[in-house]
């Protein structure tokens, strides 16, 4: 049993009584470990997925099985669980909260999952010094740097320690060198077992991830797994996930 | 990069074995705390409303208390709850055509009473003189109202007590001699006050004229005054004594808070004016032309044994009353027990007029907070939306809110209570009155309690509003 399966998954908007499918019937299986990167042009529904992934928000059609349960079934209150204890969700422009130094943005996610200050505090200093921030705990968001604005937003998604990191163009705002070292930080965390989900649109961040899916029109466009010896290419299927 | 993150737990994961979310109160009471401190000048604007609300409500309550302490001192000072007085009336509109058979209340109305209602402790008539009387000694006059004529239970029944010189005798009585015994509001209006020239003024043996006839005043009463008014001139008297010892002249004329300021009942009680009841008689009515064959009372008073039975005496002295005046009400009862429902009425339509107006205060108090609330989530809109992303629930959301309103109305509420007392004194100061505000912690704590409730329901609106709020949405809200 796959840790994420998409079973048929539609996200509809209705605009002035246009039709807009941002995800068209994608159905996706995700393993634990695995280490994915989603690639398409902008407006392909690559944040979509990955919201939807991330339980973020619920899709108009369809199912989101997490472990063998089924989240179109979950109650909010259990989403909120999900998102605190099972996913880390890193976005493109970082969302820490301003009025609160790095060691309190940290510990946000811990004090929802009710964890004392004390043990809060250590393991937040603990995630600060696996991404190298453990000498700027009070400091301000506004007072880093970009790159070092997402790795306080990297070790806030790491500090309850979940299965899935979701990361939505993690390096769309950082410059090539930074981007780097945040790819990297990713690989590591993927190594360890965790399932890493990428999103961007440059194919040579893609190029690192073993597995890459492309996104065209809300459909799953291309799919290629380097660790499924000699299917380096699976022919771009409306209705098919990743095994035929 | 050096890399040491926590192992992966590799057990099957299933949502029900989560634990359960705590959150935090106290961490929440912290967030709503900081929030108030982020924005001082706007958290202060909304809490004043509160503050209003709860000194003015504590203000209130304490002037009401002090009235109505100050009203039950002086009904007890005046004989209290077991007095009953019987006043002459003019002949009812139905009974006119009797007019001519009315003879009004007399002597003959109290010997009936005395023998025919034994629950009756002691009974005084008094005659009163129909004008207000012009008295003069010592080269001033002085218009006085409670000039009457008496037996001597009027001085038990009336709680005075004879400080100085003597109550009138039989022998005074019988003869109508000019005799008469005055309260010290008398004397300061005629020979001086002690406060102005610096000792006890006591004008017995001195003579007084009333309405032009002359009196010897052969006593006088002591001085009556509240708890209040004491406590300020025993204040005044040391601080008097003390320029005196350190040979400095002490200031002339009254101090603040004296004089007439003091309860009505202690100044009326002091300016009393008593003779023997047959001296008014001869004096003032019998020479008259239209006068009465009898003396005619003004009034019965009288003090029953027990205050449990006072239905059924009152029934009965009514029942002998109505004999004696072969049914023509030219009299009517005044019980103080309708004096304390009067208090009683007085006190609660205080409170609820002052609590209408505090119950406003905390009304608009409370619009204001939610609407500083709502100010304050959709300023927040990307914060609720990032709290929620990294796992924060509806209600996580929903008690944060309410607490933070909470903390305004509880902040807010803590500076009334000091501000009613600043309130309090400022009123004491402006407009001194016998009576003592009190500020009870009932009061105090009614009125914190309300500001609490306030807060919780002014945050339950936006508090609400935040919960809903769309994860997505308010992720991409700028
Ligand atoms: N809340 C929304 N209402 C209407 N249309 C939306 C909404 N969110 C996304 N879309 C549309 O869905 C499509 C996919 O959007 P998105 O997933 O953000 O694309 P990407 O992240 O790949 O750029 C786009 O056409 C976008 O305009
Ligand atoms: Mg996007």
């Amino acid at each position: 049993m796959a840790l994420l399966e998409l079973r048929n998954v539609s996200k509809i908007y209705h605009l002035g009584g246009e039709e807009i499918r941002a995800l068209d019937d994608v159905s996706l299986d995700l393993e634990q470990g695995e280490f994915v990167s989603i690639i398409g042009p902008s407006g392909s529904g690559k944040s979509t997925l990955m919201h939807i992934l991330g339980c973020l928000d619920s899709p108009t059609r369809g199912n989101v099985v997490l472990a063998g349960t089924e989240i179109a079934r979950a109650s909010a209150r259990e989403l909120a669980r999900v998102r605190n204890r099972t996913i880390g969700f890193v976005f493109q422009f970082f969302n820490l909260l301003p009025k609160l130094n790095v060691l309190q943005n940290v510990e946000l996610p811990m004090i929802y999952a009710g964890i004392g200050g004390k043990e809060r505090r250590e393991r937040a200093e603990k995630a600060l010094e696996m991404v190298e921030l453990g000498h700027r705990l009070k400091n301000r968001p506004n007072q880093l740097s970009g790159g070092q604005q997402q790795r306080v937003a990297i070790a806030r998604a790491l500090v309850n320690n979940p299965k899935i990191i979701l990361a939505d163009e993690p390096t769309g705002n950082l410059d090539t060198h930074t981007g780097e070292l945040i790819l990297a930080l990713f690989r590591r965390l993927a190594s360890e077992g965790r399932t890493v989900i990428l999103v961007t649109h440059n194919p040579e961040i893609a190029a690192v991830t073993p597995r890459r899916i492309e996104i065209r029109n809300g459909k799953i466009a291309h799919q290629v797994d380097a660790k499924l010896a000699g299917l380096d290419r699976l022919p771009g299927a409306a209705h098919g996930g990743r095994n035929p | 990069m050096s890399l040491e993150s926590p192992r992966v737990p590799s057990t099957e994961l299933q949502l029900t074995d989560l634990p359960v979310d705590k959150t935090s109160l106290g961490n929440a009471v912290m967030v709503g705390l900081k929030e108030i401190w982020a924005h001082k000048f706007r958290s202060a604007l909304t809490m004043l409303g509160i503050v209003l609300g709860v000194s003015s409500l504590v203000a209130m309550s304490a002037m009401v208390q002090g009235m109505e302490n100050g009203q039950r001192e002086a009904m007890l000072a005046i004989g209290g709850l077991e007095k009953v007085r019987m006043e002459a009336q003019r002949v009812p509109v139905e009974q006119r055509h009797l007019r001519d058979m009315a003879r009004g209340m007399t002597l003959a109305d109290v010997e009936a009473l005395k023998a025919g209602v034994p629950d009756i402790e002691v009974i005084a008539p008094e005659m009163r003189l129909e004008l207000d009387p012009t008295l003069q000694a010592n080269g001033k006059y002085h218009r006085t109202f409670m000039t009457g004529g008496i037996l001597p239970e009027k001085v038990r029944i009336m709680e005075h007590e004879v400080e100085h010189g003597r109550m009138f005798n039989d022998i005074d009585a019988s003869e109508a001699r000019p005799v008469c015994i005055i309260g010290t509001g008398i004397r300061d209006e005629l020979f001086g006050r002690p406060e102005d020239t610096g000792a006890e003024v006591v004008p017995v043996g001195k003579t007084m004229t009333i309405n032009g006839q002359p009196f010897t005043i052969i006593g006088m009463f002591k001085r009556y005054e509240g708890e209040q008014e004491r406590k300020q001139r025993l204040e005044s008297e040391a601080e008097r004594q003390r320029l005196k010892s350190e040979g400095k002249a002490p200031p002339k004329g009254p101090a603040r808070g004296q004089g007439r300021s003091g309860s009505f009942a202690f100044w009326i009680k002091n300016n009393t004016v008593y003779m023997p009841l047959n001296t008014m008689w001869h004096r003032f009515q019998a020479g008259l032309s239209n006068a009465p064959p009898e003396p005619r009372l003004s009034n019965i008073e009288l003090k029953v044994r027990d205050f449990s039975k006072i239905e059924q005496t009152l029934a009965k002295i009514r029942n002998i009353m109505m004999v004696n005046h072969r049914g023509i009400e030219d009299f009517a009862f005044r019980t103080f027990e309708d004096w304390s429902a009067d208090i009683d009425r007085f006190v609660k339509n205080a409170r609820m007029s002052g609590g209408l107006i505090a119950g406003i205060s905390l009304f608009v108090g409370g619009i204001g907070i939610m609407n500083i609330m709502l100010a304050s989530i959709s300023e927040r809109i990307r914060e609720i939306g990032i709290r929620k992303a990294v796992g924060a629930g509806g209600l996580d959301i929903f008690v944060q809110i309410l607490v933070e309103s909470t903390v305004i109305a509880v902040v807010g509420g803590l500076l009334g209570l000091a501000f009613s007392r600043l309130v309090v004194m400022g009123i004491a100061w402006v407009a001194p009155t016998g009576n003592n505000p009190v500020i009870t912690g009932g009061a105090m704590a009614l009125a914190f309690g309300f500001a609490v409730v306030v807060g919780l329901l002014a945050g339950i609106f936006p508090a609400v509003k935040a919960a809903r709020m769309d994860v997505i949405q308010s992720l991409r809200y700028d």
